[in-house]
């Protein structure tokens, strides 16, 4: 199939079959639930499927998502050297798909179908450019983890269903539980779904994953395919098990806040424009769970009103990921087809080649730095308004801990601007930093369309969170039992608890700022002049200034090295004062692939060398071994 | 919103605009007396800001319009930001639209796009500058942060006139837990405000300068805002402190306009003593190297932590 066909009309296609998911998300959003049972599957096994206010708002960031993703497919996918164009455009569309079966499955039978269905197509599309042997590694990997967390999935669905062996979602939320299998059940699924989300120490796959996918396929992985995880620990620890017990958040909350931290610091030592948001996406991630243990916390105390609050700081989260990410991530797909280049050490200065990409990228990297009024600082101020009523639990020491959670919090979304400062500005500031650059062309006119959708998502999100709030309280009512009460008088304040206790007003905010920020030109310009003289950059008298004197991302990336040392494995390469090549290096690599992947690896490979044995190769071996296997299977049954 | 508040916000906002320059000259001032130096005038700042509106904008030829519209915003936000913190008065309309958290998340999008902008050009000193800002501001602003956080469990609000009122009504060294956060808060304004032992505000051409590093591409009246803009933000720094840690005298509740004839003068006093003490402060330390910078950071994060711990310990 040729590509303009498979862009233009199948992608298009996709994205208005996206909108059509989102409406019904919406839709479904303020209604009750509903079932269906579709004959298909194996005999006696039928697809359950059910739609309610948790998979509703799901299908919406699906679905919302997905038109920006796949407008922006539509212009950016080009015949290449990887998989053929029609069938890449038929891997994305059952990826697509798969993810929508997930959010609707109503019984394990169906989810798991939906869950591996999933996992396949993406590890496909992951290993689109599959004839570089460091992608094909890549996949595998993301397809290993996917499968340990599926497996763990599969267990905690086996505890669920309570003894009945009936595997629909109904039996599993009538079974009752004693609290040990209850807590067993909701282990393994933070573990399960805890590697689809990329948490720390499961968080592997990810750097690795992202940046060998096509970009609208990162921004899928990232910005929506992570989400069903969310739901998925979502569904099984408030509606399947039921009633969850307080400390599961205390664990969920660690994880999280590890992953946050741990995701950021590593963002901001990254080269690999890519691998940095796979990083960031770590943290985000981190930050949802934090919101959840948060949730599960207070849900498990009975202290329902700031369950709610806290789970909708986390729904919150995950509409802003949706769109921030996706948007990075469509971002870096524009520079990396225009330049060829995903090393941050060969960028720069593209917000001059590239002015659309550039712009609709910044609304991207200030939302996900937390800035208001964009989307990313709702959802965190919410959050952090969570943790600030922790001190209300009733249980000593926990209340003393928890509010220092904020700080971890807090010490994320610092960070995250740091790394999003870095990230922008290497790429699209300063001078270029390879002669070639000045070539690069800007995005076609559908890739700036996608964009702009994804833009226009975060600004959206970010100036309306009481419609925003409004809609997802359907949600915390069917889990917690009640919503978020709007305590303000005006329809642009958000004020979730009371009004005198917090509130924030972002369209009044923006307007003020924008105000001031006109009046001020006005002025500046009425009682001054607006001369302005072009000339060179002053370089202190030096001469002649180049583009290897700016920062490297290397150099951006050293101070949080230097702060955070203890996180990072780095081996450095330097040169004595005699070398007549000088050559500086230094590799920075994750600990936990050291001390606990390649141990694990280790410890697989001798297992499988020590049963390895009863492979000899001979006939008669094999023969006898097919005739102890009878004897024993007889033995089994006479007894 | 009666005329009163609306009469209240506005005054605080041109005051803070206005006397933000006198601010900075008058601890440019008490520094000087303190050194044993001839001292500049305290309108001196106000003479740089004329002088240089005056100017023709010199701009480096590859310079993007993020470059030259940084200046209007981030002088826009810390007016935003000086609106929304009571110096005066408590009953502000604004401060409905933005708490002590969202007044932090203004400060980083100052901050963020002066980095930007910094990086613009493509010299090695903004970059350069731009980087150490970021890292400054990533480790002051969770401490900042959390010393609102303490003053927030305190007065179980995070809207800052709130805040100040609950504190306010209390008696005078109730809680030790703010004396901690106290020392973390100066310690974050020294960093923030680019002030010695962070810092040199002094300095225009040194290896270890953060601040002035980021505007050496900055001249005339893109240059005047950005320094008006530094003033400000020392101006609003302060009247944070005045609101979490001595907020006597601040016009509570619905005062009538009377009431701000004693708060102004008041405000007057404090940033007369608060001025004296930076210049103190400045005078007795000396600058630490970058590399310190995360140390000196990390012990106010620790001392606002010690602070939150102590109030939670102590339920004081």
């Amino acid at each position: 199939m040729n590509v303009q066909f498979s862009g233009r009309t199948l992608f298009l296609a996709g994205a208005l079959c996206g909108a059509g998911i989102a409406f019904v998300g919406f839709w479904a959003l303020g209604t009750a639930a509903e079932h269906v049972v579709l004959r298909i599957g194996l005999p006696d096994l039928p697809f359950h499927l059910r739609l309610d206010a948790l998979s509703a708002v799901f299908l919406l960031l699906l679905g919302v998502a997905s038109v920006g993703i796949s407008i922006f497919g539509a212009g950016y996918f080009r015949a290449g050297q990887g998989t053929a164009p029609g069938l890449l455009c038929l891997q994305y569309h059952v990826f697509l798909a798969s993810m929508g079966l997930v959010l609707l499955a109503d019984d394990a039978y169906a989810f798991m179908f939906a869950w591996e269905v999933m996992a396949l197509a993406s590890y496909f599309l992951v290993t689109t450019q599959h004839r570089i042997a460091e992608i094909r590694r890549a996949g595998f990997l993301y397809l290993l983890i996917a499968h340990v967390g599926a497996l763990a999935i599969l267990l905690c669905f086996g505890i669920l269903q309570g003894g009945s062996w009936a595997l629909t979602f109904d039996t599993m939320r009538a079974a009752h539980l004693t609290p040990q299998w209850a807590t067993l059940a909701f282990l393994l699924a933070l573990f399960g779904f805890g590697a689809k989300a990329g948490l720390v120490p499961l968080h592997v796959w990810l750097p690795e994953a992202h940046p060998a996918a096509p970009s609208p396929v990162s921004a899928l992985m990232s910005g929506v395919m992570l989400k069903t995880a969310v739901y998925g620990i979502l569904r099984v620890s408030f509606d399947l098990i039921g009633t969850p017990i307080w400390w599961w958040g205390l664990i969920a909350l660690a994880l999280g806040l590890f992953s946050a931290l741990f995701g950021v610091v590593f963002a901001a030592a990254q080269t690999d424009m890519k691998r940095l948001l796979a990083y960031s996406s770590i943290e985000n991630m981190g930050i949802v769970y934090a919101g959840l243990g948060l949730a599960l916390v207070f849900a498990g105390l009975g202290m329902v009103s700031l369950a709610a609050l806290a789970l909708i700081a986390m729904l919150y989260h995950c509409l802003n990921h949706a769109f921030m990410k996706s948007l990075l991530f469509l971002g870096t797909g524009a520079v990396l087809h225009a330049t060829g280049q995903r090393n941050l050490g060969k960028l720069g200065g593209l917000m001059r080649y590239m002015p659309w990409t550039a712009w609709l990228t910044l609304i991207g990297a200030l939302a996900i730095s937390s800035l208001p009024p964009l989307n990313g600082f709702v959802s965190e101020w919410l959050l952090l308004q969570a943790f600030l009523l922790t001190d209300q639990i009733p249980r000593a020491f926990v209340n003393m801990l928890l509010p220092l959670g904020a700080a971890v919090v807090a010490l994320s979304a610092a960070l995250a601007a740091y790394v999003m400062v870095k990230f922008y500005g290497v790429i699209f500031l300063g001078a270029p930093r390879e002669s070639s650059l000045v070539n690069a062309r800007d995005c076609g006119r559908l890739e700036r369309l996608g964009l702009a959708w994804l833009a226009a998502g975060c600004v959206l999100l970010g100036l309306m969170p009481v419609q925003v709030i409004a809609r997802l309280n359907a949600v915390s009512t069917l889990l917690v039992g009640v919503g978020l009460g709007h305590h303000a008088q005006h329809w642009w304040l958000l004020a979730p608890l009371t009004q005198g206790r917090a509130s924030y007003g972002p369209v009044a905010f923006l307007i003020v700022v924008l105000a001031v920020v006109l009046l001020t030109v006005l002025v500046v310009h009425l009682f001054y002049h607006r001369r302005v003289r072009l000339s060179v950059p002053w370089s202190c008298g030096f001469g002649q200034l180049d583009a290897r004197m700016q920062d490297t991302a290397e150099g951006f990336g050293q101070p949080v090295r230097h702060v955070f040392q203890p996180f990072f494995r780095m081996q450095r390469e330097l040169p004595s004062p005699f070398d007549r090549a000088p050559k500086y290096r230094v590799v920075v690599t994750d600990r936990i692939w050291y001390a606990l992947y390649e141990p694990l690896a280790g410890l697989v490979l001798r297992a499988a060398n020590s049963v390895a044995w009863l492979q000899q190769g001979r006939v008669t071996t094999y023969l006898l071994y097919s005739f102890v296997t009878l004897l024993v299977l007889l033995a089994v049954v006479l007894a | 919103m009666t005329l009163t508040e609306l009469f209240t916000q506005s005054l605080e906002i041109m005051v803070a605009v206005a006397a933000a320059p006198l601010f900075l000259g008058w601890i440019t001032q008490c520094r000087a007396w303190l050194q044993n130096k001839s001292a500049p005038s305290v309108l001196q700042p106000y003479r740089m800001i004329h002088k240089l509106f005056h100017k023709d904008a010199v701009i480096a030829a590859n310079a993007s319009p993020l470059f030259r519209i940084a200046p209007y915003i981030v002088f826009g936000t810390m007016t935003l930001a000086a609106a929304v913190i009571p110096s005066m008065g408590t009953r502000l309309p604004f401060t409905a639209s933005a708490d002590a958290i969202a007044l932090v998340g203004l400060l980083a999008t100052a901050r963020v796009f002066m980095a930007l902008a910094a990086m613009d050009i493509g010299t090695a000193f903004g970059s350069l500058g731009a980087r150490r800002e970021m890292m400054v501001g990533f480790l002051a602003e969770p401490a900042l942060l959390m010393v609102i956080f303490v003053a927030s469990l305190i007065s179980a609000t995070t809207s800052l006139p709130a805040i100040s009122e609950h504190l306010s009504t209390e008696a005078v060294g109730l809680y030790p837990s703010l004396a901690f956060t106290a020392v973390a808060f100066t310690m974050v304004l020294l960093a923030e405000n680019a002030r010695i032992p962070i810092d040199n505000p002094a300095t225009h051409l040194e290896l270890t300068m953060i601040h002035e590093a980021m505007l050496l591409e900055y001249s005339a009246r893109h240059l005047a805002l950005m320094e008006w803009a530094a003033a400000l933000k020392l101006f609003n720094y302060a009247c944070i402190g005045f609101a979490l840690f001595v907020p006597w005298g601040i016009a509570a509740g619905t005062a009538a306009p009377s009431a701000l004839l004693i708060a102004v003068p008041l405000l007057a006093l404090k940033l007369v003593v608060a001025g004296g003490g930076l210049a103190l402060i400045e005078t007795l330390s000396a600058k630490l190297r970058v590399f310190r910078a995360p140390e000196f950071l990390a012990s106010a994060f620790l001392f606002a932590v010690l602070g939150l711990l102590v109030h939670l310990l102590l339920g004081a």
